[in-house]
């Protein structure tokens, strides 16, 4: 891997690599002393133009356990009306001698941009990029997370494989993923890493939240969610966050009020009760309790949204060693 | 023989004129003195000599649909810079869009771009007016102070913002009737389009673009043709983009309504699946489409549903372009690739003679802009000598640097098109010779 800008690009042995990668990095993590000399001279800047603060410290958190030195650069506001260009904040980048560039930004393509435009160098002086959400495009790190922990809680179940799933893909995995999905990144990461590790997706949403064009994603669509789990009896379901602005600016507004999105697309102690028991319940975070999932979804027993927090430290500690200090995943981890 | 640029004469060797048989075209005094089978012309003394076997004669292009910038973004294109970009592209009269800053929305506007177009030379400039003050959609230009100045406006426009108030289109079209004037609308349902940066569609969908749909192009121009049938005017569409659009002009037309419409050479060629790369070169309104719109747009303009070809040349500087797509400004250059493109789709694919470019790229647009009685004529002895010579068998690599525009946002960057543009002619004067623009006041050694 050069740079990580979107889940599509992965194979299925490189997806596999990464989950597996992350489960060595999550089992140093349980050890006392959890920094790793992996990256020790490296320089990994977190480029944020949208605010972030639990990704920020997600990918923060990976690089400091792998004693790379961390550089938070936040700069709001788009290139044109406000501030440095995105190719002057790149070339400055460069000129300082970063490694990797771990890139959030408003505008979809933005990571894309960094990595293929030569602002960050070329050849074997390429910076790697590393997406950490770009506009309504992609989250990576995200749906790598995702997946890790359903390999780790159901493939043991659904496979039979032991110890967290290690070599292991989502064959058979039945996912349902609820929600925003026209403005979703998450979604749209998901759906594509998880076709290509095998799982089964469902996407649920009103008809105003799938985008024109859905029909051509590699997964199936519904508008509605009993119907979905009672049919399915999905072994994850996966909520999105609501943006409270999809409520508002009246005529365009794209369901008629929070209440009837609740009643229809959120995720209470009925729906809860149709899985089956060994399904789990995530969640991007941050959550709006009471909106899409409610207080007894989210703090189940078969809710995994805290670990999913753990996990992304893991994931995010995976991807960049893969990037920055090869691809071989043996060896220094240890 | 050295004439001078200005008052030479010139013998077109064995060109043919549009597409033709060979013929030797004398030009003198400004205007076609002699069209015959070649070796038999009368040559006048001292006059230059192009020879031009195998080389199409055409009318001079006539662009209805070009940005100038001047006044007000002169670090992206200046009068002076587009028209003669123009002039490289085979052109000899373009109609220079209204969205300048300040707006093109009064006599004093269009008599400024008209009186630049003039000094410059390079070819005539018919400024475009502003339909409503400021283009903000709310109330009418003074079209007709706008008609009868000097500039003589008849093709009126917001172009970049639409029309969108029906009774105010409704006004528009019934006004612009005293003085023979059109209404060129862009069609754009403001409200379907909030914040849109691309196609809706597939490709949109998978790569996290705001969708700008089909319908929301095909509504007002729906609406509008039907408008000019209410109040029996006449309307043009603006660079129409999909199959839709295409079907409800050809409706419109059978029904004997006055609608004219154009496409544009990006959207004969280019598709949505271009902004994949989220390099926004690609990006232009209304965006590119789908494989199936071109298709359908292609056939729409041979069968004459769509009258003329049109570049919506939308020259932008660097940093406008140089940033991320959904800071980007909508909008590529297309003077100096216009003809090469429908030759490349239209000719040498067999859709379309050389004859139908010069109706598409020349006497169609100088009909609906009412310049008709100097451009767009017949290669024939006594009409003015506005003229592109064309060598359909060169090929050349597109490199927006090397470009006469101002600007580099050319979207066939580093791609063979065919044809070249060999020499052009405004009533007599060359203003392009083997390929290259003659400056108005340099000597001429031919």
């Amino acid at each position: 891997m050069k740079h990580l800008l979107s889940t599509q690009d992965l194979s299925k042995d490189e997806a596999v690599t990464v989950l597996d990668t992350a489960a060595q990095m999550a089992a140093t993590q349980s050890r006392e002393i959890k920094k790793l000399p992996t990256l020790r001279g490296r320089t990994v800047v977190n480029l944020f133009f949208e605010d972030s603060t639990r990704t920020r410290i997600s990918f923060e958190t990976a690089a400091k356990r792998l004693s790379a030195d961390v550089i938070n650069f936040s700069a709001k506001g788009s290139s044109v009306s406000k501030g440095e260009s995105l190719k002057d904040t790149a070339l400055t980048l460069h000129a300082m001698g970063a490694d990797a560039v771990v890139v959030r930004h408003w505008a979809s393509g933005a990571p894309h941009q960094l990595a293929y435009s030569g602002w960050l160098g070329g050849g074997d002086d390429h910076v790697a990029v590393l997406n950490a959400g770009d506009g309504t495009h992609q989250h990576p790190t995200q749906a790598l997370l995702d997946a890790f922990t359903m390999r780790r809680h159901l493939v043991g179940r659904v496979g039979g494989a032991p110890d967290d799933g290690v070599g292991s893909d989502l064959a058979g995995v039945k996912v349902a993923i609820v929600g925003d999905v026209l403005h979703s990144r998450v979604a749209r990461s998901n759906v594509h890493l998880l076709r290509t590790l095998g799982a089964d997706v469902e996407l649920v949403a009103p008809p105003t939240l799938l985008p024109v064009g859905v029909e051509t994603w590699p997964c199936t669509t519904s508008y509605d969610l009993d119907e979905t789990l009672a049919r399915r009896q999905p072994d994850a379901v996966m909520m999105l966050r609501v943006q409270r602005e999809r409520m508002s600016g009246g005529a365009g507004a794209f369901f008629p009020s929070p209440l009837e999105y609740t009643r229809r697309y959120g995720l209470d102690a009925r729906r809860l009760a149709m899985l089956p028991s060994h399904s789990i319940v995530m969640h991007p975070g941050p959550m709006n309790r009471g909106l899409e999932i409610s207080a007894e979804a989210a703090d189940s027993p078969g809710s995994v949204i805290v670990e999913q927090v753990a996990n992304g430290v893991a994931v995010r500690m995976a991807a960049l060693y893969l990037l920055l200090a090869g691809t071989s995943a043996e060896g220094s981890v240890q | 023989m050295t004439p001078t640029a200005t008052t030479g004469a010139w013998v077109l060797r064995s060109v043919r004129p549009l597409g033709g048989e060979p013929a030797d075209v004398v030009l003198a005094d400004g205007v076609v003195r002699q069209v015959a089978a070649p070796g038999t012309a009368s040559v006048p003394d001292g006059a230059a000599v192009v020879e031009g076997e195998g080389h199409v004669l055409l009318p001079g292009l006539v662009d209805l649909h070009t940005h100038l910038r001047e006044p007000g973004r002169e670090d992206a294109e200046t009068v002076l810079s587009g028209t003669r970009a123009a002039a490289a592209g085979g052109f000899t009269a373009v109609h220079a869009m209204a969205n300048t800053s300040p707006v093109a929305d009064t006599a004093g506007v269009v008599e400024q771009v008209w009186r630049l177009g003039q000094e410059a030379g390079w070819v005539d400039v018919h400024p475009v007016g502003a339909v409503t003050v400021g283009l903000d959609g709310e109330r009418l230009a003074e079209l007709g102070a706008m008609a009868d100045s000097k500039a003589r406006v008849r093709v009126f426009s917001d172009d970049g913002r639409c029309v969108h108030d029906p009774i105010l289109m409704r006004r528009a079209l019934e006004y612009v009737k005293a003085f023979d004037g059109v209404v060129a609308q862009h069609a754009q349902e403001p409200r379907l389009t909030e914040g849109a940066q691309m196609n809706e569609g597939v490709v949109s969908a998978e790569i996290g673009l705001a969708g700008w749909p089909a319908v929301a192009e095909e509504a007002i121009i729906a609406r509008d043709v039907l408008l000019a049938e209410h109040v029996g005017s006449r309307l043009h569409v603006c660079h129409l983009s999909t199959a839709g659009s295409v079907e409800i002009v050809r409706w419109a037309k059978a029904r004997g309504i006055d609608v004219t419409a154009e496409v544009t050479p990006h959207h004969l060629v280019l598709t949505d699946e271009l902004a994949r790369g989220y390099d926004p070169v690609f990006k232009v309104n209304p965006p590119l489409r789908t494989a199936k719109d071109v298709e359908a747009v292609r056939e729409g303009l041979a069968d004459g549903t769509i009258d003329i070809v049109a570049t919506d040349h939308a020259p932008h500087t660097r940093e406008d372009k140089d940033c991320e797509w959904g800071a980007a400004a909508f909008g590529m250059t297309g003077l100096e690739t216009a003809l090469s493109v429908v030759q490349q789709t239209m000719v040498d694919t067999g859709r379309m003679t050389w004859a139908d470019v010069a109706r598409v790229m020349s006497t169609n647009p100088a009909r609906i802009g009412r310049i008709d009685g100097a451009h767009g004529r017949p290669v024939e002895e006594g009409e003015p000598a506005n003229l592109v010579l064309v060598d359909p068998t060169a090929s050349r690599t597109v490199d927006g640097a090397a470009q006469v525009t101002a600007s580099s946002n050319t979207p066939f960057q580093g791609t063979q098109l065919p044809g070249r543009v060999v020499a052009t002619f405004l009533r007599g004067r060359a203003t392009v010779l083997d390929g290259v623009p003659v400056d108005p006041t340099s000597e001429v050694v031919a």
